[in-house]
């Protein structure tokens, strides 16, 4: 039997497990904010519909929110379990990061959550509204420390490295505000709210041609196509922005997601290829002249690093980030233009009669999520061979864990979470399948019913 | 700097690893009886009388376990920001119990979503529910016997094998740490359930107080052994005088609750309970501080730089009393149980 290297099943187990983790905040960060504006609407206007459709929503957000938070949990203890070594060099400053995502989110989530779900018919409804708001605050909160606490190993500042090789603090504000989080906060919060509009749009879309829950279903797709039709074309410049930030502070993440190999001006845009890393080339190249430089560097003949101006040992393979970020793109540039589309429609008073854009809208509501995955991908693998870019290589920030070990760890992962993700999205489907309740003559017997146990989920 | 406040610099190093031991103890002991209860329910589960019952169980912790958890990640996360020497040895050295916790906490994580929405398979959720609770709560005991033993270290990194943690002292806190969290829970549930399955609860209380009281006597007689260092701070005269009220007023608390569990009450059960816990965990710090690692490395030695801790610890003074408050208002406005139980 070969030997098992414990650098990289950790690897994969990390890769695995925080890729099936962020699928569920980048849901509920968007989803948390829109209960808080459908709630806020009822409030103002006393319209049922909109009471009707947080509370349909609120189930399906408990759901995601359940499996986000075993998740997340997971993810706190292998910073220890398999990256021990990146925690006792790097505890002085990604450690305060953390506990205050603990502190300041999670405990703030947690807190409110219950009331969010079971408290509707048991406090007033101003505190159940700031109980919704809370959960809300609290999930941005969270992508604002734990995205500062990744941005710093992109782009570490405000810090010196110890003889022992401990990482110590000169400044805490350079630290949280370093480079290139201001630009990741503001992208992965974008995308959040991409792919949770994506999401309600695609499922108003199929209520409307289910015609089931029309005045919903119009409601759903009204409320996320008037934030993407502004939001995809904005994210467009934040990523440009993360971009060329990316550009100046990492570049040979840029030249790996580019698949530069040469250092040159009038870079090409390369839409395909096969990069070769161990010949240093790419095969099969399919490029645009002069276009990679103007957009890397907003001129035409910007100069654009290449991977080879970086010794082997410090560069990323460019497979992973050359094709992920080309997914990414793509993704964003279809988010624009559905977005573009529905727009006109709506313009022309069609929107919601047009079957082949509503059908459009379900095909594509899961790409935000491709989009997330493919945007940590490109980051995360462009970063390497670093965990803390030029300061800690992978390899040196692993735990002294035997191989079989993780490999336990990583099939019991892959079981249990394949389980518990088919099971979600099966519960999910039939909330979705069930539809949002109207029940707006009864209110007792609605009292009822969310005093179930589970009620914030419902039952079947 | 004037001369007090290179004093107090003077001083920080000293005093700050004594104030995150301090709040990371709050957490771990917050999360002991809040995830204790909680866990125990999910131990419990199983032998419930009747399917209504398990909802009723299910349904007085559903709003609380995600907070409930949370005081275990701060646990984490807060070890890792205050002592990461400490959290760098230990959560190798625990590698295999800490990923067997995780799946438990995940799959009855999930239950309380899962379970009342399938109805086909409601018995799968059953027992992930109850299997997750039990693998969860046997783990966290074992890690907490592990810890107690101690862990091989080398250049600060752990230098021992994968199953150092798996030993008959491990063992014995895995049972016992189960069954101090069905005390907690039998308690809970005397608070919270109609009088059929509080009647019940009673009955589980009992075994359970038994049980628990009879882990005291063997973990007092046995841990003294595990360092001659413990014994020594135990036995020695001077000491045997300060620390006799802490066995003095455990025996005293596992007798009252006895009685308090004849007379039938019904809020002073779960209370007893958590001052059991409480002196156990007094008498387990008596026994390692000031030690992080048993038997080598300090609070000291395993903390973070003084300007980290202070950084969080300006967070965490105003922040902690806070959500102390917005949780405990979340329980007493989520506290009725719901009166007219719809669910069917």
């Amino acid at each position: 039997m070969p030997e098992l290297d414990p650098l990289l099943l950790s690897r994969i187990q990390f890769a695995f497990t925080v890729s099936f983790h962020i699928l569920f905040p980048a849901f509920t960060i968007g989803l948390a904010a829109w209960l808080v504006v459908l709630e806020a609407l009822y409030l103002k206007t006393g319209k049922a519909i909109y009471m009707e459709t947080a509370r349909h929503w609120t189930k399906i957000f408990a759901v995601s929110f359940g499996m986000g938070v075993v998740s997340g949990v997971v993810m706190s203890y292998e910073f220890g379990t398999n990256w021990s070594e990146l925690s006792r060099r790097g505890g002085n400053v990604i450690g305060p990061l953390m506990s205050y995502e603990v502190l300041t989110a999670f405990f703030l989530e947690a807190g409110f959550l219950g009331i969010m779900l079971f408290g509707r018919e048991r406090v007033p409804k101003w505190v159940h509204f700031f109980a919704t708001c809370m959960v809300a605050l609290g999930t941005v909160i969270s992508a604002f420390w734990i995205l500062s606490a990744n941005s710093f190993m992109q782009t570490p500042a405000g810090y010196r490295v110890a003889e022992d090789g401990v990482l110590h603090v000169d400044d805490w504000w350079q630290v949280i505000f370093n480079p290139s989080f201001p630009y990741r906060l503001a992208h992965m919060v974008a995308a959040a709210y991409l792919t949770t509009a994506f999401v309600v749009a695609g499922i108003g879309a199929w209520y409307i041609l289910r015609e089931r829950s029309v005045p919903h279903g119009r409601i759903m797709v009204g409320m996320a196509l008037s934030l993407l039709v502004w939001l995809a074309p904005l994210q467009l410049v934040i990523g440009d922005l993360h971009g060329l930030n990316t550009r100046e502070h990492q570049p040979a993440k840029v030249a790996a997601l580019e698949a530069h190999w040469e250092t040159q001006r009038r870079a090409p845009l390369i839409l395909f290829a096969i990069p070769d890393t161990d010949a240093e080339k790419n095969n099969y190249e399919l490029a645009i002249p002069a276009l990679g430089s103007l957009i890397l560097t907003h001129e035409w003949d910007g100069e654009v690093q290449g991977l080879k101006s970086f010794p082997p040992e410090d560069r990323p393979d460019p497979i992973i980030p050359f094709f992920a970020f080309r997914i990414m793109v793509g993704v964003g540039l279809i988010m624009i233009a559905v977005g573009f589309i529905g727009a006109v429609l709506w313009l022309m008073g069609r929107l919601f009669t047009t079957r082949w854009f509503l059908r459009l809208l379900v095909w594509v509501s899961p790409l935000g999520f491709l989009a997330v995955l493919c945007g940590w991908f490109v980051t995360e693998v462009g970063r390497q061979p670093w965990t803390v870019y030029g300061i800690l290589r992978t390899a040196d920030a692993v735990s002294p864990v035997p191989g079989g070990s993780v490999l336990t760890s990583l099939i019991l992962f892959v079981l249990v979470y394949g389980v518990i993700f088919g099971a979600g999205l099966y519960y999910i489907a039939k909330l979705v399948q069930r539809g949002p309740e109207e029940t707006p003559h009864v209110p007792e017997e609605e009292a009822d019913l969310s005093h179930r146990p589970m009620a914030a989920a419902g039952s079947p | 700097m004037t001369g007090t406040e290179s004093q107090m610099v003077e001083y920080l190093p000293v005093i700050l690893p004594l104030v995150w031991a301090a709040i990371l103890g709050l957490a771990v002991f917050l999360y002991v009886l809040l995830g204790g209860y909680d866990l125990g329910l999910g131990v419990l589960f199983p032998l419930a009388p009747s399917d209504k019952d398990r909802d009723a169980m299910m349904s007085s912790v559903a709003p609380f376990w995600d907070g409930n958890e949370t005081w275990l990640v701060l646990g984490g996360g807060g070890l890792l920001a205050a002592f990461p020497l400490a959290y760098s040895v230990m959560l190798p050295a625990l590698y295999i119990p800490i990923i067997l916790m995780l799946m438990g906490l995940i799959l009855r994580g999930v239950a309380f979503e899962f379970r009342f929405k399938s109805t086909r398979y409601r018995w799968t959720w059953d027992m992930a529910f109850s299997l997750g609770s039990v693998l969860a709560a046997l783990m966290q005991g074992a890690i907490l016997g592990a810890f107690i033993q101690g862990f091989q270290v080398t250049n600060n990194q752990f230098s021992g094998g994968a199953f150092d943690w798996l030993t008959p002292f491990s063992v014995l806190t895995a049972a016992a740490v189960l069954s101090g969290y069905v005390l907690l829970s039998a308690g809970w549930l005397i608070m919270k359930a109609d009088e059929a399955l509080r009647e019940w609860a009673y009955g589980i209380a009992y075994n359970a107080l038994v049980a628990v009281a009879t882990f005291i006597v063997i973990f007092s007689v046995w841990t003294p052994f595990l360092h001659p260092d413990i014994a020594a701070r135990w036995f020695k005269p001077a000491n045997m005088v300060m620390l006799s009220p802490v066995p003095v007023i455990t025996a005293a608390s596992v007798v009252a609750l006895w009685m308090a569990l004849n007379r039938r009450q019904r809020y002073t059960p779960f209370l007893l309970g958590v001052v059991i816990f409480l002196l156990c965990y007094t008498g387990l710090a008596v026994s390692l501080f000031p030690f992080i690692i048993p038997p080598d490395i300090t609070i000291w030695q395993a903390a973070a730089a003084p300007d980290s801790q202070l950084f969080m610890l300006y967070g965490a003074i105003p922040l902690l009393p806070i959500i102390l408050g917005y949780t405990a208002y979340s329980y007493w406005a989520l506290w009725q149980a719901p009166e007219h139980d719809a669910y069917h």
